[in-house]
């Protein structure tokens, strides 16, 4: 059987999985014991329009393996007119882990080595002008960017959700003067 | 120029200076802007991107090539003539500003309506109509130098709409903005996009860029490449944010 030539495409009805959904379900119940929906609602407030495609089942999934690995316990809390709800609190293992994570200074690292390095073989071997793959890699951030900066601007104010598309747009702006200082030093080259 | 476009140029030149002290500013472009456009013009600093903003408002006279505006060739159009399109026709935002320090903001925004001829009365409407659009209306009477910078910036792009201009052509409008003011700034010409006011905005600055509905690079005097933003990328937003596992 040959590997069929593309990716197949992520499913969009079960929506993306979250990132460190362990350590920040953990942090969130430091505060006090809560139950899924409420957890979930908290998410939902943190990342405002990025929280539509959050996985449905995520929160419940990772609940439950929490439990199991003992870092959190759960307790039934019977409800009149609707079926039991589970509440979850933090054990001491959790609170530890918890502790860990906030005061983890690991930071997700920005590549440019790649993209450095693409450049110079692209001039080296003469496969392709340096300055082209810029303008391209360029035009790619700069539609991230609007996306980003339009979803932030379509914030409230003081939403915290728009601190996280900040985030995001400033990180593209670095990228970007950085691809402006790629662009002047590949067109300079082909001038020398 | 094809239906829809309000403003083209084509071949457009200027240079600076001659023989062995030339430099070609504006070097052989060409442009179509729709209605309703937002075009960014971006480059780096001394790439001469803001002399196709003083051709196109007729602030300067090039050197060769044609530019149309609502159908008009402007690029030999007699002084006085542009001077009543710059009044009727084109609304300018300046990277400083340019308020009269005199007046209040409510008074520099229906200068140009008093300017094109309009009665007292009415500029003073359009003037406070504008003034809540961008909301100022508690600064009306306020002088440019009680303002914010991003308050004055905001006075400013009130005033270039005090015509209701085919074009409006900003030049750096955040350049001299902290960071708070340039937001204040994004956010009118996010609504300025919106409302589908044709606008060319020279910059320097990506999130001013961003706002826009078309981008384009200019090198050396020349447009290099072009953007459209209005599409989406191949990355989501989620992905961007670090969100997705």
């Amino acid at each position: 059987m040959t590997e069929p030539a593309t990716l197949p495409e992520r499913e969009p009805l079960h929506g993306y999985q979250l990132r460190v959904v362990r350590e920040v379900l953990l942090a969130l119940l430091a505060g006090e014991a809560s139950h899924g929906y409420q957890l979930r609602a908290r998410l939902a407030l943190a990342l405002g329009p990025l929280a539509g495609a959050l996985n449905e089942g995520q929160v419940y999934v990772t609940l439950s393996r929490l439990e199991k690995a003992g870092l959190v316990t759960s307790t039934r809390v019977g409800q009149t007119d609707r079926p039991d709800r589970k509440v979850y609190e933090l054990t001491p293992a959790g609170r530890e882990r918890v502790d860990v994570w906030l005061f983890d200074t690991s930071w997700p690292k920005p590549a440019p080595a790649e993209f450095h390095l693409k450049l110079v073989a692209a001039a080296a071997a003469g496969l392709a002008d340096p300055v082209g793959i810029v303008d391209n890699q360029r035009r790619e951030l700069l539609t991230g960017l609007a996306q980003a900066q339009r979803a932030a601007l379509a914030e409230p104010d003081r939403s915290v959700a728009a601190l996280l598309l900040e985030g995001v747009v400033l990180r593209l702006q670095a990228d970007l003067r950085w691809l402006e200082a790629c662009a002047r030093y590949w067109n300079e080259a082909k001038a020398r | 120029m094809t239906a829809g476009t309000v403003l083209s140029t084509h071949g457009l030149r200027k240079d600076y200076g001659r023989d062995a002290a030339l430099v070609q500013a504006v070097d052989d472009v060409c442009l179509q802007v729709a209605q309703g456009e937002s075009v960014a013009i971006v480059g780096p600093s001394g790439c001469g991107k803001s002399t196709p903003l003083y051709l196109l408002g007729g602030l300067e006279r090039p050197t060769a090539g044609t530019i149309e505006l609502a159908d008009r060739r402007i690029d030999g159009m007699p002084e006085a003539g542009l001077a009543r399109l710059r009044r009727h026709v084109l609304g300018f935002v300046f990277q400083s500003f340019h308020l009269v320090d005199e007046l209040t903001a409510l008074e520099n925004i229906e200068l140009p309506a008093l300017l094109a001829g309009a009665s007292p009365r009415k500029a003073r409407e359009r003037a406070r109509e504008l003034l809540a659009r961008v909301d100022l209306e508690d600064r009306a009477e306020h002088l440019p130098s009680a303002l914010s910078g991003g308050q004055r910036q905001r006075v400013a792009i009130a005033r270039a709409l005090a015509n209701s201009p085919l074009v409006v052509l900003a030049d750096e409008p955040t350049g001299n903005l902290d960071s708070a003011g340039t937001t204040e700034v994004l956010r009118l010409f996010d609504q300025l996009r919106i409302g589908g006011q044709t606008l060319i905005t020279v910059t320097h600055d990506s999130r001013v860029a961003a706002t826009a509905d078309r981008l384009i690079s200019m090198r050396d005097g020349k447009f290099v490449d072009e953007t459209r933003l209005t599409g989406g990328t191949s990355r989501s937003l989620t992905e961007m944010a670090g969100l997705e596992g």
